[in-house]
């Protein structure tokens, strides 16, 4: 029972950190149609912005909150901007040509990322500096939480209702649900969509910094390529609930979060090796799509011809 | 001339081509004249990957179906065979060689490597086929990259077959084999294409539920040619594993399915010659930006995707779009009935542009 717990906690760790991620790949793909597989190096980019942060402006000495919060906002300013900047020098400008093309920037973009990471930083980890004391709380018996996981569940709950808020009560969150739901006519009521659209990368953005910020605290190992096995499962979370909705995003990423806790921790007793943890996410997928094609939470449209 | 000799002409031709560069790219070179073992290298996995493009380009630039799991079904292939000939072939060319001579041995077992690394492949493809095809467009290509990652998670945790360590495979590939099978590669895509199941995959990704409506069986005929084209990609999986002489899993990882992706995109979807451009392009690319000067050189990944997004920015249909680049500009110009334009005039097929404009308009 004690390891069970446990292993609930680990799992919704991760898996909130899947669903911040997921959330910027579900709301860019609900208003523009796009896999954006750049944004798992956004959630990279965001962790190194956090590392250049605390180190430059000297909160890598020692745990402070004050330092931790200013690394968690610039981190996710940047990515905010860096987000910005691909949509508007890479994306719209083949907005209107085929999907196929669109996804191959995506990839180009991503692989630019990284390749340049890599170049002038090198692949090699780095240690993320602690800004958070970190500490254990026993719950029920045996099973622990500890501090940094915690702040990823607050912060992470803070940010989806703020999204939440964003989405349903302001008016750009208004012009964005506009603009998912049908482009061209948004654009015709006077909303101007190219903004919308950036606002939307910003957001998203924002969000998979934060999901990089926080996991650095969580599991202080930093590297460039650390983007691409989370984005993807990430991505996988968001289409499990249904891509395009943003409630199916978090369910996703928990659910993936979960289950790939559990085959790790309990794999071995029915005989599955926990390295199918990279692949039991995909299992999932496979399977909720086989019934339900359009995820778990998502809408099926009807096809008309 | 009767076309069948014709044919049996351009085939004589082509192979002793193929024996012709085989021989100059071996080690004894071609009447003294060789080609450096780098440069070998680069032409083998240009050949290999011409049947990975042309093979997707099967599925994905003919059928319109997207996926990105090529490598999975390449990966089946090359670990089937090389289960083969490390574990049994030995023996078997043993026992052959007493009967037909040692080469033909050799190079029968290889066949029979091949052909069973592209049926297991087909087969893989298949039971992936079957439940998937009924998806369509992003859903499809997440499921098909979920496959190709399962898989290779498999392989992985097969002892037998290396696991994380790898596998060490004897090296049967030289250029003929390449060389033959890129050319049987692309003459079966062209005849699928220009056959009346061509017709009804064009068809399916113009416009599927119209193609139902016409009494095409769309499940049957995606399923086949997504068959035929992991069965392909399986026998490419072959070549490539016998002529690295080493497997690992991390070869087989979704960014190389992205790899091919990007070849048919860049050569222009729905081009055979298109994709055959592509890949060579693509394989050549990253090794011209080798010889980039001093610094620049270490910065040749990053030289390589930003050119990636050029051309994607400068030339979005792809560097042919759907013509293909052939000798028809020789022959008299023929007239083409009113209506019988290929599509994608502008670079954009017809089905991206009708099934994007009215997707949006129907929500």
């Amino acid at each position: 029972m004690d390891t069970f717990v446990q292993q609930l906690i680990n799992g919704l760790t991760i898996g909130a950190i899947y669903a911040l991620i997921a959330l910027g790949y579900t709301m860019v793909y609900g208003i523009l149609r796009l896999i954006n597989f750049a944004h798992g190096d956004i959630y990279m980019v965001g962790a190194f912005a956090g590392f250049f942060l605390a180190t430059q402006l000297g909160f890598a000495a020692g745990p402070s909150l004050v330092g931790l919060v200013i690394v968690l906002i610039g981190a996710m300013v940047i990515a905010a901007l860096v987000g910005m900047a691909i949509e508007r020098f890479a994306y719209r400008p083949i907005r209107k040509y085929a999907r196929m093309t669109t996804l191959i920037t995506a990839i180009g973009v991503s692989l630019l990322i990284e390749n340049s990471f890599v170049a002038k930083l090198g692949a090699a980890p780095r240690a993320f500096p602690q800004l958070l004391q970190e500490q254990s709380y026993t719950l029920f018996g045996n099973a622990a939480i500890s501090k940094s996981q915690i702040l990823i569940f607050a912060v992470s709950i803070f940010l989806m209702l703020l999204l939440q808020w964003i989405i349903f009560k302001t008016k750009v969150g208004t012009a964005m649900r506009a603009v998912s739901f049908n482009l061209n006519s948004a654009k015709l009521m006077g909303i101007n969509t190219d903004m919308i659209i950036s606002v939307t990368f910003a957001l998203g953005s924002a969000l998979a910094a934060a999901g990089g910020v926080l996991t650095a605290q969580y599991n202080p190992q930093i590297d460039p390529l650390m983007g691409i096995i989370t984005g993807l499962k990430a991505f996988v979370a968001a289409v499990l609930g249904g891509i395009g909705n943003i409630p199916g995003a978090v369910l996703g990423g928990l659910l993936i979060g979960l289950a790939e806790t559990f085959v790790v921790g309990y794999g071995q007793n029915v005989g599955v090796p926990t390295t199918f943890r990279d692949a039991v996410a995909f299992a999932i997928l496979i399977l909720v799509l086989l019934f339900r094609p359009s995820g778990l939470l998502g809408s099926t449209v009807q096809e008309k011809v | 001339m009767p076309i069948l000799v014709k044919r049996l002409l351009a085939a004589f031709v082509i192979i002793l081509l193929l024996i012709a560069i085989n021989q100059y790219m071996s080690d004894e070179g071609l009447f003294g004249f060789g080609v450096p073992p780098y440069y070998g290298r680069v032409i083998m996995l240009a050949g290999i990957n011409v049947i990975l493009a042309v093979s997707l380009n099967l599925i994905t630039g003919f059928t319109g179906q997207f996926s990105i799991g090529h490598a999975g079904f390449m990966a089946v292939g090359a670990y089937t065979s090389a289960y083969l000939t490390v574990y049994h072939a030995q023996t078997w060319e043993h026992t052959l060689a007493g009967v037909i001579g040692v080469t033909a041995a050799h190079a029968l077992i290889f066949l029979f490597a091949i052909l069973v690394g592209g049926i297991t492949a087909a087969l893989a493809g298949l039971l992936v086929g079957i439940p998937s095809l009924r998806l369509r467009g992003d859903y499809l290509a997440i499921v098909t990259l979920g496959f190709a990652e399962i898989i290779r998670i498999v392989i992985l945790n097969i002892d037998k077959v290396g696991g994380a360590t790898g596998f060490t495979v004897p090296g049967y590939t030289n250029f003929l084999w390449v060389g033959l099978f890129a050319v049987l590669t692309i003459v079966i895509v062209y005849n699928i294409v220009h056959s009346d199941m061509g017709r009804a995959l064009v068809s399916i990704r113009e416009d599927e539920l119209a193609a139902e409506a016409m009494g095409i069986n769309t499940t049957r005929y995606k399923v086949l040619s997504f068959v035929i084209s992991s069965a392909l990609a399986g026998m490419a999986g072959v070549l490539f594993g016998h002529y690295t002489q080493f497997l690992s899993t991390n070869d087989f990882q979704f960014i190389r399915s992205f790899e091919i992706i990007i070849m048919i995109v860049l050569g222009g979807m729905g081009s055979l010659t298109g994709a055959v451009l592509g890949a060579i392009v693509i394989t050549i690319m990253p090794e011209l930006l080798r010889r980039l000067p001093g610094d620049l050189s270490q910065y040749r990944l990053v030289v390589y995707s930003a050119l990636l997004i050029l051309i994607m920015l400068t030339r979005p249909q792809g560097l042919l779009g759907t013509r293909e680049f052939g000798l028809s500009w020789l022959k008299r110009p023929q007239r083409r009935p009113e209506g019988d334009k290929p599509v994608g005039e502008k670079g954009v097929p017809i089905a991206e542009q009708t099934s994007s404009t009215s997707s949006e308009g129907r929500k």
